[in-house]
């Protein structure tokens, strides 16, 4: 097998008392689409946000393409990371978030060429460029002059992927993307995320409470609870037969889970 | 006379209306005092406020002892320091340079707050996407938190614009002739005190009613989602 692209080792990390990763080990390969659910405050969201370098670890070490995530050598030994490598790392990834948290200031447009021009450093003909195949990938092509507020919420998410990818990252992360929804925008928003999964290279990790959704798109399911993963398998085991007695009854709350 | 307008003592009246063109010199200078201050506070408490909010204490540290030391001494102590000590060490500037550099100075120290309060209202969400969109910190501050933390605090700004201007009087110990030391010398040497500073005292009014009503238009006008960049 290659090495994975995610792989994270004995990670600990607390907030306070409170330990939210018992240390974790946690493989994910190039490409997979990996969901991982549990009840609140199992760590699932913390995993994607020390992956994105919004939390920091307290021990272990994780490898993202190959490269420590939160450390660096220096002089051939592992040292904490600096902000130049923090940096270099985070252009392997792209986050949407449950709240959306686009910049309310900003055209849809500005939104998503902001970081490609002063990140990336395109020119503003090249992002306006990926900006457009991107919104029309996410079907908003006719809302790019629009502001945010002038969006559903539905519309909102779909521009937050849009600009997630317009950085063209490797690993995709969404934290439970449609949790803040109403009801009848969740589909138009899976919709977009199952397109990206039919993406053979990109790699995804879901945090999702949408058991259905999970079933359907991924390739493997982990069952998060109190900072360990229970357990794991593809979804039809996860979900059609349990193994662990916690699995069964966390998803007993989902009437549609074993449908 | 006094800016070469002569006064006329025949009557109130007359006094009154020859004197009003000497006091709208002094008015004009009240008014740069209070731009330049306003804006000299502007910057410097945004830059404050920058420097208080880093992460590094060394950084934060110095800023927040810097606002702390210029909020606790009085203005007319930083006004007097500037004025006399400066030039023992070379600098010299023009008293209304002087008088308005301290009224800024001063103010800064408060406007700082403002902007850190506003800063602070700036959802953590909005800065976490920044991160993971990889700007840099001067990026975020710049474009995505200033932006959205300016329409929140347009009213506090607006009134410590109002303090300035009431603060600037003061500048007249150093000899600016602003408005009020105008009155004052119209009234040493015409022993009328009572018409020019009721004139200075009606200008203010004046000044500070037209002030507070362009700040409320201000912030009825601009959305309160952030300053739009197109």
């Amino acid at each position: 097998m290659t090495e994975p692209i995610i792989r994270f080792e004995k990670v600990v990390k607390r907030f306070g008392d409170v330990t939210v990763l018992d240390e974790l080990d946690f493989e994910v390969a190039k490409g997979e689409k990996v969901t991982i659910i549990g009840p609140s405050g199992s760590g699932k969201s913390t995993v994607l946000r020390i992956l994105m370098t919004l939390e920091q670890i307290e021990d272990g070490v994780i490898h993202v393409a190959g490269k420590p995530l939160w450390h660096e050598y220096r002089d051939g030994r592992l040292v904490p990371a600096g902000e130049t490598h923090l940096g270099e790392m985070r252009k392997e990834m792209g986050m949407v978030f449950q709240q959306f948290n686009l910049f309310p200031h900003m055209t849809v447009r500005r939104n998503v060429t902001e970081a490609p021009i002063h990140v990336l450093g395109l020119s503003k003909e090249k992002a306006n460029e990926r900006a457009d195949e991107y919104l029309e990938l996410v079907g908003l092509s006719d809302q790019a002059d629009k502001f945010p507020s002038q969006l559903s919420g539905g519309q909102q998410q779909r521009v937050a992927i849009a600009r997630a990818l317009a950085m063209r990252p490797n690993i995709m992360l969404f934290d439970e993307p449609t949790s803040a929804l109403d009801p009848e925008l969740v589909g138009e928003v899976l919709n977009v995320i199952q397109r990206l999964a039919g993406e053979h290279d990109l790699t995804m990790l879901l945090v999702t409470h949408e058991m259905q959704f999970a079933k359907q798109i991924s390739d493997r399911v982990c069952f998060f609870d109190k900072g360990k993963i229970v357990e794991q398998g593809t979804p039809e085991d996860v979900f059609g037969a349990p193994r662990e007695a916690r699995t069964r009854e966390f998803l007993s709350n989902f009437i549609n889970a074993a449908a | 006379m006094l800016f070469g307008i002569a006064w006329d003592t025949s009557g109130n009246w007359a006094f009154t209306t020859s004197i009003f063109p000497i006091l709208l010199q002094g008015l004009i200078v009240t008014i740069k005092a209070t731009v330049l201050g306003f804006f000299v506070a502007a910057v410097l408490g945004l830059i404050l406020a920058a420097l208080k909010g880093s992460r590094f204490r060394l950084i934060s540290w110095p800023a927040r002892f810097v606002t702390e030391f210029i909020r606790d001494t009085p203005l007319l102590v930083q006004l007097f320091f500037l004025y006399y000590v400066l030039p023992e060490y070379g600098i010299v500037l023009p008293a209304f340079m002087t008088g308005a550099l301290a009224l800024g100075l001063q103010y800064s120290a408060y406007t700082s707050e403002v902007y850190r309060a506003g800063i602070e209202s700036v959802a953590r969400g909005q800065i976490e996407a920044a991160r993971a969109l990889d700007l840099t910190p001067l990026r975020t501050f710049s474009f995505i938190v200033v932006p959205q933390a300016i329409p929140r605090i347009i009213p506090a700004l607006g009134n410590y614009l109002v303090s300035i201007m009431k603060d600037v009087p003061l500048l007249s110990v150093v000899s600016v002739l602003e408005m009020l030391n105008v009155a004052k010398i119209i009234g040493d040497r015409t022993f009328n005190y009572l018409i020019p500073l009721s004139m200075v005292g009606g200008l203010y009014l004046v000044m500070t009613l037209v002030a507070s009503a362009a700040i409320r238009y201000l912030d009825t006008r601009l959305p309160k989602r952030g300053i739009p960049l197109r």
